[in-house]
């Protein structure tokens, strides 16, 4: 087996896998709702590689469409940890308790 | 793939799983932290200089410091009883793996058809300028919309409760 | 090696000047020419980081010396004058005594936090002197994005104060790392955004291009953007940023001594207690370099016949007389609280610094002229004076009353 069967491109889309695939099992794993938000950003973070990875190594880097994709996201993911945390700050105030399991009733 | 590459990959995926497994949160965000600032640098590794430092201000600079603000305004300190994981913890790692495993052999069966060019992209912060308002200029409009409409939201949602009367 | 002037050229820049101006790129030329083609870089890279990891600590010494004095000649008392001559040297009694205590970590702190936040504040400052352009052509890394870099840095600062006073276990260090960021982060924004007018007028975000942009003359008068409207606005409100950024007073509450014993470096001793020390002071010189190539003109000299001395000794007197201003603030204005200091940010500096950002436009795409002095200059002064009796409103400032102690 020759040492460069993957190119750098396919190095940098494989790391992003697996950081997507660490912060799913996180997301799916842990009782806390505050850790299932840190693993969404790292699926968005993985994502932006990915966008970043394409945009440098793929065809017309000029066109800087996966610069802009990745910017546009960074804001995007900003935004939403502000809601999803300022959500879960909420629930915390009204039930006491940011476990996942023991949110389970639709009376409030 | 240079030893830079592989450094950066290591620290990046050990901040990942570090922020997933371990059992106080404070530790998870500072790990977490630690895997945007080795994704800071593999951005920068990629000549996508305004990504990086983006990525540093703000995924550091505030989502960080977010994570960090809610963990301590939950109470985050306290552990639970049943521990840190939930009941279905190995049905999520299978799935985990999963997709780990098809997004891997994708990748690796594509190899020889991914086109590859290697001549560094001179981009410039004028051409990102010039990106964002002229083919750009609508998701932007848009994202200044959904910023506000985030920021009011969030002000709303955590905001205190008037007293209900009893 | 080409020695390049500067912009403007003028009469008395002639080449005897110009090599004293240019006197520490000379040399470091000529001894990277000792090495080998291939590791000329490298080895002007390393040399550029010695340098500033040797002035800047070095001013940081001088600079506690003269604040103590400065600040005890403002209460009316001498300051340190024990240490050498007028007390000069009292920064080296101070080293010896912060290397030789005992290093004290609580038992119940988190030891590795507690380890890694006085060296991550340390990093991350060093790290952003490297973008500022310190005299001509003396800039450590010449960014197209240079400024982003330096703000990137600046953010990261902040988390470091969160892992001191979290790690500590300490509830005072909590309340005034919680304090500290609170503050830092409302205050980033404003300082963020007064930046952007100075972007907006020339074009990029690299700094040697901000100061080029600033070094020209008519007359003898200097382009510099503080002596335009909006660049007055933009530097005061940047100036506001600025201190309670690096937590001097008046917005020292999260490390005031009365409040909190020491804030969030509470549980720190000896050496770490000195890079916190070191790292708040750099912040400070690093913030005051960037205000200065942001609005002050960086190295370039204000008066078109004073371009004989060197640029460097104006850059690093501008940063020095705007580190004067701090201490001469520390010494006077009271503590702002916690409540008013939020208030003051999110209420008045940045609608202000967001009028600021349109007055900028405005004044862009007027074009030449006397109209758009004019009409810069009263909008800014309207809003400010309005705005600021509509914040005083609710104030009711009754009679003055004293109540004496039995």
């Amino acid at each position: 087996m020759t040492s460069m069967m993957t190119t750098p491109l396919a190095g940098y889309l494989l790391v992003a896998a697996l950081l997507f695939a660490i912060g799913l099992g996180g997301a799916l794993v842990r009782r806390n709702a505050i850790l299932v938000l840190i693993g969404i950003e790292l699926m968005l973070n993985a994502a932006n590689l990915n966008f970043i990875a394409f945009w440098r190594y793929g065809p017309h880097p000029e066109a800087l469409t996966g610069m802009m994709f990745a910017i546009f996201s960074i804001a995007v993911a900003a935004a939403e940890a502000a809601v999803g945390l300022g959500l879960v700050i909420a629930i915390y105030r009204h039930t006491n308790t940011t476990e996942l399991d023991k949110i389970d009733r639709m009376k409030g | 793939m240079t030893p830079i590459f592989y450094l950066l990959a290591a620290v990046t995926l050990a901040g990942g799983l570090a922020a997933v497994l371990l059992k106080h949160l404070v530790h998870c965000a500072l790990a977490v932290t630690v895997a945007f600032a080795g994704l800071a640098l593999l951005f920068l590794q990629l000549d996508a200089q305004f990504a990086g430092f983006a990525q540093i201000l703000v995924y550091i600079g505030a989502v960080a410091i977010l994570i960090v603000f809610a963990i301590l305004l939950t109470r985050g300190s306290d552990l639970p009883k049943d521990g840190v994981f939930s009941k279905t913890w190995f049905l999520g790692l299978v799935i985990a793996a999963g997709v780990f495993a098809v997004i891997g052999w994708a990748v690796l069966a594509s190899v020889s058809a991914i086109p590859q060019q290697d001549a560094v992209p001179s981009v410039s912060v004028h051409d990102i300028g010039d990106a964002l308002v002229g083919r750009y200029v609508l998701p932007l409009e848009i994202l200044a919309l959904l910023l506000t409409a985030a920021t009011i939201g969030a002000v709303i949602v955590a905001m205190h409760e008037k007293e209900r009367p009893r | 090696m080409i020695v390049t002037l500067g912009s403007a050229s003028s009469f008395f820049v002639n080449p005897f000047f110009s090599n004293f101006d240019q006197i520490f790129v000379l040399l470091r030329n000529w001894l990277i020419g000792f090495l080998p083609t291939a590791m000329r870089p490298a080895a002007g890279a390393v040399l550029g980081v010695i340098a500033i990891v040797c002035v800047f600590p070095g001013l940081f010494a001088l600079t506690t010396v003269f604040e103590r004095k400065g600040l005890g000649r403002i209460q009316n008392r001498i300051g340190p004058n024990r240490v050498g001559p007028y007390g000069l040297f009292q920064p080296v009694a101070d080293g010896i005594k912060s290397l030789t205590k005992e290093d004290i970590v609580p038992l119940s702190a988190n030891a590795a936090v507690h380890f890694l936040a006085p060296l991550a504040l340390v990093v991350t400052v060093f790290m952003g002197f490297a973008v500022l352009p310190m005299g001509r052509n003396m800039v450590l890394v010449d960014m197209d994005s240079g400024l982003l870099f330096f703000f990137a840095m600046g953010a990261a600062t902040e988390l470091s104060v969160f892992m001191a006073g979290w790690s500590s276990r300490n509830k005072y260090s909590l309340l005034g790392a919680m304090r500290a960021v609170a503050q830092m982060i409302s205050y980033e924004v404003v300082l963020l955004l007064s930046s952007v007018a100075v972007v907006m007028i020339t074009g990029s975000l690299s700094l040697p291009k901000i100061v080029a942009a600033q070094d020209q003359y008519t007359g003898i008068f200097p382009h510099w953007y503080i002596f335009t409207p909006w660049g007055l606005a933009g530097f005061l409100m940047y100036a506001i940023a600025a201190t309670a950024e690096t937590n001097r007073s008046p917005f020292d509450l999260p490390e005031g001594e009365s409040e909190l014993v020491a804030g969030y470096h509470t549980e720190y001793s000896g050496f770490k207690f000195a890079l916190f020390f070191l790292g708040e002071y750099l912040a400070m010189f690093s913030i005051s370099g960037l205000g200065t190539t942001l609005f002050l003109g960086g190295w370039s000299a204000p008066l078109s016949f004073l371009q004989f001395i060197p640029s460097w000794i104006w850059f690093f007197g501008k940063v020095m007389m705007s580190i004067f201003v701090f201490i001469w603030m520390r010494g006077t204005l009271p503590r702002l609280r916690q409540d008013q200091l939020m208030n003051f940010a999110w209420k008045f500096v940045l609608p202000f610094t967001l009028l600021n950002l349109l007055v900028t436009a405005l004044w862009r795409f007027m074009g030449e002229g006397w109209q758009r002095w004019v009409v810069c200059t009263i909008i800014l002064a309207a809003t400010y004076i309005v705005m600021g009796r509509l914040g005083m409103r609710g104030e009711h400032f009754g009679r003055r009353s004293y109540r004496y102690a039995e």
